[in-house]
């Protein structure tokens, strides 16, 4: 288990991701950190997988997959992923890229190339209602993803097809690789979107873990329309100076820099602060 | 091919409950058998091609054998990031059959016309290729293959009655059917165009030139080994297909003559030009790239006269 094993489970990813953006020397920082509250509340006991081999888990796609170091992190955590191989994340014949392959233990499906994922998930959620299990699908989209035309017909056909055990999570952070998403294609209003769409909409705090177990384990994943969390994020949240900056979508972090995300993110404050309802 | 495609897949979705069809809205007059018959197995995902490749992907992960239908264009190069990052990358048994090869679709113009998709198809690895000549041949490499492991691409002609002379609805993955025999050289063609191809191989038949002519509806896994044999009696080897001659069949009898060091010469009959804006229907279209009978025959002649000369 990792060294952070003992803090709150967002927190753990966070270190996960600083120490091993850092060995590794790449960026994605800050999208992994916007979604780490999210991936903790999944990985956390909302997902039910016991075992990431059971036909009948729960499925989760990284639609967003250059998180995909936020996710590796929970999978580690939950013992999916050895330390061992979390080393080797980036190097050469490693399993963990920077988007995540199918091939590691607890990835569903490889994702990468932004709107692919919810089609799959929608996909995978009919397959579940036409075998009668009652397994649910779970994708995180980043927000800039719903810029591609073909998430928009994943919602379209979920709806259609009232795939209630299917949930989207849309990380809410503003932000895309080269500017804010109200810059570059206004995406607002994200909620009445959906929700004109057909969607049971919910407006969530995605950095608050336990509101965000606390909404999905409320949902009908029986009966009625899909489900989607519209969950307000912050790029970088829990680096003060990564907070909000586009630049840390591509940045390496300086020794300093390190130094100073790891003295925030082990803060005790910063992690009560982040469980605070 | 669409109604013996559309009658094998209601007698494999009889045998397995995992066969399910998706279509991107098209299928008019083809598949109320199949809707008729299993209403619970049968989704029309609308004008949306891409979410129909995820979806299958999806359905295909939970253990089903999806088939995706559309027109060559929209389910080939419409979903095709959505084809390599799906089930090619997760080998996945996603069908996708594409209606209409060539320029099937004449009328309605480029937007419509399929000279492509095999290229990039042949492309993905561990994509099973497959371009029937006829209706027969269709059935038979459907049977043959529907439940192979990994994605195959279904390449089928609208035409449901054309049958190519000697290939008795003859397949077999990773061969090439032999239709007709003859010592002064050899046509290789793919898909529906064959009957074009065996149609030119009558007419030099009738102008005293002899022509062996194999059928490869198999391109991935290609037919190799059949091919080196044919390409090592002929010095001359005309290919047909209503394609673009990168990338198809011919870029493919070219790549084996090339590895294998063979010395024949290799003409490529297929689509080597883009539309200047005006069309017409599927025998002028053929006609005008080069692909009908007589200009096949006029092809075939001109390049043993070549050689000969």
């Amino acid at each position: 288990m990792p060294a952070a094993d003992a803090a709150p489970f967002g927190c753990a990813i966070r270190r996960l991701v600083l120490e091993q953006s850092k060995r590794a020397n790449v960026g994605h920082i800050g999208s992994c950190l916007s979604v780490a509250d999210i991936i903790a509340a999944l990985y956390s006991g909302t997902l039910a997988i016991g075992d990431p081999d059971d036909p009948d888990r729960d499925r989760f796609i990284l639609s967003k997959g250059h998180a995909a170091l936020a996710l590796y992190a929970a999978l580690h955590v939950r013992g999916w992923v050895s330390a061992a191989e979390l080393d080797t994340f980036c190097g050469d014949a490693s399993r963990l890229g920077v988007h995540p392959e199918h091939v590691v233990p607890g990835v569903d499906f490889s994702t990468g190339s932004l709107g692919q994922g919810l089609s799959v998930a929608a996909g995978a959620a009919l397959g579940a209602r036409l075998l009668g299990s009652e397994r649910r699908v779970f994708a995180l989209l980043s927000d800039a993803e719903c810029n591609e035309g073909a998430t928009w017909e994943a919602i379209m056909f979920a709806a259609h097809h009232r795939l209630a055990n299917l949930i989207a999570i849309v990380d809410l952070n503003g932000q895309q690789a080269l500017g804010y998403t109200k810059d570059v294609l206004d995406l607002s209003p994200m909620a009445e979107r959906w929700q004109a769409f057909g969607w049971d909409v919910h407006t969530v705090d995605g950095h608050d873990e336990r509101q965000l177990t606390a909404v999905i384990s409320d949902l009908d994943t029986t009966s009625g329309r899909p489900h989607v969390l519209v969950a307000r994020t912050v790029f970088g949240r829990g680096v003060s100076f990564m907070e909000g900056q586009i630049r840390w979508h591509y940045l390496p972090m300086s020794d300093e820099q390190y130094r100073q995300a790891l003295r925030e993110v082990d803060d005790a404050s910063c992690a009560a602060a982040l469980l605070t309802p | 091919m669409r109604r013996s495609f559309v009658n094998t897949l209601i007698e494999l979705a009889e045998c397995d409950p995992r066969v399910v069809l998706l279509t991107g809205d098209l299928g008019f007059m083809v598949f109320e058998p199949f809707i008729e018959r299993f209403p619970d197995r049968f989704f029309n995902l609308g004008v949306a091609e891409q979410n129909m490749v995820g979806v299958a992907t999806g359905l295909a992960d939970a253990g089903f054998v999806p088939f995706t239908y559309s027109i060559v264009t929209f389910a080939s190069l419409r979903a095709y990031e959505f084809i390599r990052n799906g089930p090619v990358f997760h080998r996945l048994p996603v069908r996708i059959v594409g209606v209409g090869g060539g320029f099937e679709y004449g009328t309605a113009g480029p937007s419509h016309h399929g000279t492509e998709d095999v290229a990039v198809m042949r492309a993905l690895p561990g994509m099973t290729v497959i371009a029937p000549a006829d209706q027969a041949q269709a059935a038979t490499a459907l049977r043959a293959c529907w439940d192979m492991p990994g994605p195959i691409y279904l390449r089928l002609g609208k035409d449901d009655h054309t049958i190519v002379p000697g290939l008795d609805g003859r397949f077999r993955l990773g061969r090439a059917e032999v239709v007709r025999h003859g010592d002064d050289l050899a046509i290789i063609a793919m898909g529906a165009i064959a009957a074009e191809a065996s149609a030119a191989a009558a007419t030099l038949s009738a102008r005293g030139i002899e022509a062996t002519l194999v059928i490869a509806a198999s391109i991935s896994p290609a037919p190799v080994d059949d091919l080196v044999e044919v390409l090592s009696r002929f010095p001359t080897v005309v290919t047909v297909e209503a394609h673009s001659v990168v990338g198809g069949l011919g870029s493919l009898v070219s790549e084996v003559v090339a590895e294998r060091g063979l010395g024949c010469r290799v003409v490529r009959c297929g689509v080597r030009t883009a539309g200047d804006g005006t069309g017409g229907g599927e025998a002028y279209l053929n006609h005008r790239h080069g692909l009908s009978s007589d200009a096949l025959a006029t092809t075939a002649r001109d390049a043993l006269a070549g050689l000969r000369a």
